[in-house]
């Protein structure tokens, strides 16, 4: 009676093990499938669902060219928003089932903290295409985890860089961030960089209200009767769009300098509620008229080709994506190269992640051998200008990355402790808008 | 703390508790009479906000005159309230009022989920925002600071009409003692030729407006996206635990303390801010069980 299921446990382990052999993993094979994780539910959909539908024109145009090496490219899509539990059960049963080549994973730095030693574990190549913490890779060094993109670090010091590089006199700053990781891990980087950089500046009021929260009245009315010279905000969605038109509409815009690091996510929805002259970040050099790109025709043709199929111009989670797909697609071309043009195993496309250089939709990216990227940053400020409905950015900088990041090895607060007021006159290239 | 930020804090406080009271009030009227805790009442908010800002939307693309969104506001409510909450109570809680409250609860839970998919479905996930009709109503001057006269005027008015009109409305009109009738004993109404299905249907229909009416009046202050639902139970349930089940009165003055101390918190304390709800909540229960306005209950039996 027990003999058939052993049978056929047995038999399905055979399967198994024939197709994870590695004569059989050279071959090319039928497609290249990956698995990504994005937010399709939930307020961070408004990241998600863009990055999706990039994603989907992406994997169109790459195959439309003969896919990676040859072998078309599948997605299939976890959704963040159906919470942890979820996503790591549905992670395991793509891996396990041997269903995903490589993941892109998450959108959330909580998630990425649990799919990290996760993707590990099954070693299977993780990319994290778009969350922030940079203490994942910094704390641990792993084989199978890569973030090609750049993380908090650098994001919130080329922030704070370009304010002081622009505002050098400010005496007072106010932050209102969300409460929970990226609202704290953010500050916390900005007022320690601000104390090393510009001990003199005193911080009046630190905000962190709810994830979510509906309104922000009494916020703005304490920031009115406070009159800080800087607001900074690190929120995103409809969060970063509720408190600035309540800003707005009560005039604290015009006797504050708002620093809105990720507003360029939201710049096409709350534009016309924007006075000229709010610095505006954007998690990298993402924007749809990036400078130096956008006389490239490819560029080009995808900002418009994006705005036609969804209304609005691309914003940064659409870059990441894009920048996780360039970076795959780079080192399977790099494997197959070391490999003598042969289709590379798996393995052999986790080494080539290491100082791989490609590039997407801004400057080239390099992979550095901690396994996160360097990715320079771009900020602005809101100009209003004709041909666009909302304000597009002026007197924009490009930060280089490899200059405002800790180096490999090193953590991000012990960096920072070692940082001097000359750190304020790191070199940038300066662009106007044209 | 200086004069100037006591008054500023009242300002925000009376202004945030209005919008509030104005969610908590459906739930509290609906558990008052039917005895059931609505969790799908965060979606009726959620949809009324949604279909104001379309509506508002709508009018302001065809060119008709901007003070229609106040009305479009109020009949958006309308329409959720009787399509939405109508069908919910004739559909699937009709069936269900003799079951376990367990079962009750899993129900309205189920109908919240669905609703939050079918929201997604029609409205998508980006962010909408209606602020004409904040913005037509202009700012005001109080203690120096800037303040929108439809968070601190129009609000509260709106709060206190839904009160005293609740109030009228249960204790003046034939209607509302036969709803009264009903709550006090529903074998006793029925046996003297009560309808209580209609009553409930109808309660059930009054509390599903309000709870859109909220969200539409909610409409123009914030932004309108997935999720914006689910945090307005939890926060209703809190007033209307900490009132008392059922309790409308207790509800407002509940809705003003929770209003004031979060306003408080955020000039004093911010830290605590999110939690000042939650803090009254459980110190108010852990003193009166029953909420601070119930009444003892009378034993059935």
């Amino acid at each position: 009676m027990l003999r058939r299921p052993l049978m056929i446990a047995a038999a399905s382990l055979a399967v198994l093990a024939g197709a994870a052999s590695p004569s059989f993993a050279q071959d090319k094979p039928a497609e290249i499938r990956i698995g990504i994780s994005t937010f399709l539910s939930g307020p961070a959909s408004v990241f998600g669902e863009p990055a999706k539908q990039a994603a989907e024109m992406i994997v169109e145009d790459m195959n439309r060219n003969g896919g990676i090496l040859g072998a078309p490219v599948r997605v299939s899509y976890i959704d963040e928003g159906a919470g942890l539990e979820t996503l790591t059960t549905e992670y395991k049963r793509l891996a396990t089932e041997g269903k995903v080549d490589a993941f892109f994973a998450s959108i959330s730095s909580g998630n990425c903290n649990k799919i990290a030693p996760l993707a590990e574990d099954l070693k299977v190549l993780n990319i994290m295409w778009d969350c922030g913490t940079q203490q994942i890779l910094e704390q641990t060094k792993y084989r199978y985890v890569f973030r090609t993109q750049a993380n908090a670090t650098p994001e919130v010091l080329a922030t704070l860089l370009y304010l002081l590089k622009t505002k050098p006199n400010f005496k007072t700053i106010a932050v209102v961030n969300q409460d929970y990781a990226w609202g704290r891990d953010s500050w916390a980087i900005f007022s320690q960089a601000l104390k090393k950089l510009r001990p003199d500046v005193q911080v009046v009021a630190e905000l962190f209200p709810k994830f979510g929260a509906p309104d922000y009245s009494t916020e703005v009315s304490r920031l009115l009767a406070l009159r800080p010279d800087v607001v900074l905000s690190t929120s995103w969605g409809g969060d970063l769009d509720t408190f600035v038109r309540q800003a707005a509409q009560r005039g604290l815009m015009r006797s504050s300098t708002f620093v809105l690091a990720l507003g360029e996510s939201s710049l096409q929805r709350i534009g016309k509620d924007l006075p000229d002259g709010v610095i505006i970040g954007a998690r990298g050099d993402h924007y749809f008229l990036h400078p130096e790109q956008r006389d490239n025709a490819k560029f080009k043709a995808f900002m418009d080709a994006f705005k036609a199929k969804t209304g609005s111009y691309p914003i940064y989670p659409v870059f990441h994506m894009a920048q996780a797909f360039a970076g795959l697609e780079a080192a399977y071309k790099k494997a197959s190269g070391a490999n003598g043009g042969k289709f590379p195993t798996k393995d052999q496309v986790v080494d080539a992640m290491n100082g791989l250089k490609f590039q997407a939709m801004g400057r080239p990216i390099t992979m550095r051998a901690d396994g996160q990227g360097e990715e320079d940053q771009i900020l602005g400020v809101t100009r209003r200008v004709e041909g666009y409905a909302f304000p597009v950015l002026d007197d924009m900088m490009i930060f280089p990355a490899a200059k405002i990041m800790p180096p490999v090895g090193q953590k991000s607060e012990d960096w920072i402790n070692t940082l001097t007021p000359d750190f304020i006159n790191t070199p940038v290239s300066s662009f106007k808008h044209r | 703390m200086s004069l100037q930020t006591i008054m500023l804090a009242v300002f925000d406080g009376v202004a945030y508790a209005a919008l509030v009271f104005l969610v908590a009030v459906g739930m509290t009227l609906v558990f008052g009479v039917m005895r059931i805790l609505n969790v799908a009442h965060g979606s009726l908010y959620a949809l009324g906000a949604y279909l104001a800002a379309s509506l508002v939307l709508g009018l302001g693309a065809s060119g008709w005159s901007p003070w229609l969104a106040y009305p479009a506001m109020a009949a958006a409510a309308a329409i959720i309230g009787v399509v939405v909450g109508g069908a919910i109570e004739t559909l699937l809680l009709q069936r269900i009022y003799a079951k376990e409250e367990a079962l009750q609860l899993l129900v309205t839970f189920a109908v919240f989920m669905m609703l939050e998919n079918i929201q997604r479905l029609v409205w998508g996930v980006q962010p909408y925002f209606v602020g004409e009709p904040l913005q037509m109503l202009g700012n005001i001057e109080l203690g120096g600071i800037a303040y929108t006269r439809y968070q601190t005027l129009l609000l509260p008015a709106v709060a206190l009409i839904v009160l005293f009109g609740l109030r009228f409305f249960l204790r003046g009109t034939l209607t509302g003692q036969v709803i009264l009738a009903v709550t006090e004993d529903r074998e006793a109404a029925t046996s003297i030729g009560v309808n209580a299905r209609r009553v409930f249907l109808s309660t059930f229909i009054i509390g599903a407006t309000l709870a859109a009416l909220a969200g539409a009046l909610a409409a123009p202050t914030t932004s309108i996206q997935p999720g914006m639902g689910a945090d307005m139970i939890v926060l209703s349930f809190a007033v209307a635990a900490t009132a008392g089940l059922g309790n409308i009165e207790g509800s407002a003055l509940t809705a003003l303390l929770i209003g004031l101390a979060r306003s408080f918190a955020v000039y004093i304390a911010p830290e605590l801010e999110v939690l000042t709800p939650y803090l009254i909540m459980v110190i108010v229960l852990l003193v009166r069980p029953q909420g601070l306005f119930a009444r003892p209950e009378a034993r059935r039996i």
